[in-house]
């Protein structure tokens, strides 16, 4: 598979949407902007929210937004365990970082099972993965290349976790939700640290020596207006460019169909 | 646990108690749930009268309250990186330089936007009033002072928000505070990175559990307990409606 031509397919704003079949669902990719500007209606206590809000608009349920966070738990689990084994990190700080950063996602992966047991559902089992992604990538021989999807994972954990939020609205598991979602951003400050970046994500800038394919990852971080207000034009005082400095502070969330299709990338079909 | 709470004293403001109350309180965020009141800076009404009384701004109930709450959280970060550059401690390099100013920019950038945000909503005697700050004896040209309050800040945030999502009734809200958590979660892990470098202190087992791999959360009461006692907000408030 030429991932980076599978990727630019769903960039593209062309298609129809639906919410049933996996091309469907991979088109969200390119509506992204789209719903960002839905999403930038302004907003209150007063007001009906029942449609615009990112967070509220795919799955519609507690189950399918927890049976989401599982899959990409399973993936980072695994992708770490691999990483980790495969002699590829440098001992000393990656080694070190990673260590830890796989033991949170392997406590993640027990964790949510349980939780979903414990509420009298199956647990999705777990996919077979490729972290070649067809060929386009060789993470466990390359350790620049581990690095890039190791960044690009965490950043779309953290997207989705926020993009689930809505749907664990009312549910016990909304704060288990949020305390993952924060591991996970803590995780992506640090790997992009490692790589040379900022721990925040500046624009819809995927950050130096990341791979053009990883670009939906980051399509959307872009934006200015939170709660309905440009916050471009909010602050007085601000040192340096302010577009840079406004996106960086506002993570941007990710529909379930986005972070499904990222994740699907690395799912052996 | 002696040496991590040895080790943060080292670094954290003195604050000034008010009698019976543990210092250390802002200091066991680390996941622990801390006893607090609902009542912000109770012992001020023992220094003055019915009439003062009156005057203590309440945050307000239902999401009003959680926004104010988070509004009087963000002030506070505001105003201790306004400090912190406007004054940088000698010898910073330039990556802690570069941190602690895109951490000012953030900071006051959210302070504004919980300002706008509550405004628009709300009427001006509903909003939290522009808060007072005092941070005592801290060292601002000390750089773990500095950085290691700054790592209290950012925990305590993340901690803030996470408990207090469940508050929220509004999708949008809550799909605010996640937006904002995050960062304050890069943040965390950014400035836990400087103070112990080539460490796991960016998601360490002080502040993830081991067990689940979960960050903290934890009550608005028992956040304030802890903001409370650092003395760092001179300006009284109550949070009578918030858990």
């Amino acid at each position: 598979m030429d991932l980076i031509k599978f990727l630019d397919e769903f960039t593209t704003d062309n298609l129809k949407e639906t919410k049933t079949s996996r091309k469907d669902a991979l088109m969200t990719f390119g509506s992204l902007s789209k719903k960002a500007a839905i999403a930038a209606i302004p907003f209150g206590l007063g007001a009906a929210f029942t449609t615009n809000s990112m967070a509220r608009q795919s799955t519609a349920n507690p189950v399918a937004a927890l049976q989401l966070a599982l899959k990409l738990e399973y993936l980072e689990d695994e992708f770490y365990d691999l990483a980790l084994q495969s002699g590829v990190i440098p001992s000393g700080r990656p080694e070190t970082v990673y260590m830890q950063i796989s033991k949170h996602e392997q406590a993640h992966v027990t964790f949510l099972k349980a939780g979903l047991e414990g509420a009298g559902v199956t647990p999705v089992s777990k996919p077979e993965f490729d972290f070649t992604a067809g060929g386009a990538f060789d993470p466990f021989n390359n350790y620049e290349q581990l690095l890039a999807l190791s960044q690009a994972f965490e950043d779309t954990g953290v997207r989705a976790y926020k993009g689930q939020a809505g749907n664990l609205m009312g549910s016990d598991f909304l704060t288990v939700a949020l305390q993952i979602h924060s591991v996970e951003a803590r995780h992506a400050s640090e790997v992009r640290r490692l790589r040379g970046l900022k721990g925040w994500i500046t624009r819809k800038e995927r950050g130096a020596g990341m791979p053009e394919a990883t670009q939906p990852v980051y399509d959307g971080e872009q934006n200015t207006t939170q709660a309905g207000v440009n916050v471009a034009g909010l602050s007085s005082g601000l040192i340096g460019n302010v577009e840079d400095a406004v996106t960086q502070a506002y993570d941007e969330p990710i529909n379930a169909g986005t972070a499904d299709a990222i994740a699907s990338l690395f799912i052996k079909s | 646990m002696n040496k991590e709470i040895k080790e943060k004293r080292v670094t954290v403001h003195e604050p000034d108690l008010k009698a019976g109350v543990s210092r250390s309180q802002f200091l066991k965020l680390s996941g622990f749930a801390v006893a607090g009141s609902s009542l912000f800076l109770a012992s001020c009404k023992s220094s003055t009268g019915p009439d003062d009384d009156d005057e203590i701004f309440d945050l307000g109930s239902g999401d009003l309250a959680v926004l104010n709450y988070a509004y009087a959280l963000e002030q506070l970060e505001a105003d201790y990186y306004t400090k912190v550059v406007n004054n940088f401690y000698s010898g910073i390099s330039s990556e802690e330089e570069q941190v602690l100013t895109d951490l000012y920019n953030h900071e006051i950038n959210h302070r504004d936007l919980f300002k706008a945000a509550i405004s628009s909503v709300a009427s001006d005697e509903q909003l939290l009033p522009t808060l007072e700050f005092d941070y005592g004896d801290l060292d601002f040209n000390n750089r773990d002072q500095v950085l290691g309050t700054a790592k209290v800040l950012e925990d305590t945030g993340v901690a803030a928000y996470n408990g207090a999502g469940k508050l929220l009734t509004n999708a949008d809200y809550l799909l605010l505070a996640g937006k904002i958590v995050s960062v304050e979660a890069r943040h965390a892990a950014a400035i836990r990175s400087l103070i112990s470098p080539g460490t796991a202190s960016f998601a360490g087992d002080d502040i993830v559990s081991t067990d689940s791999g979960l960050d903290a959360a934890s009550d608005p009461s028992a956040i304030l307990a802890a903001v409370g006692d650092t003395g760092f907000i001179v300006t009284p408030f109550t949070a009578n409606n918030l858990p």
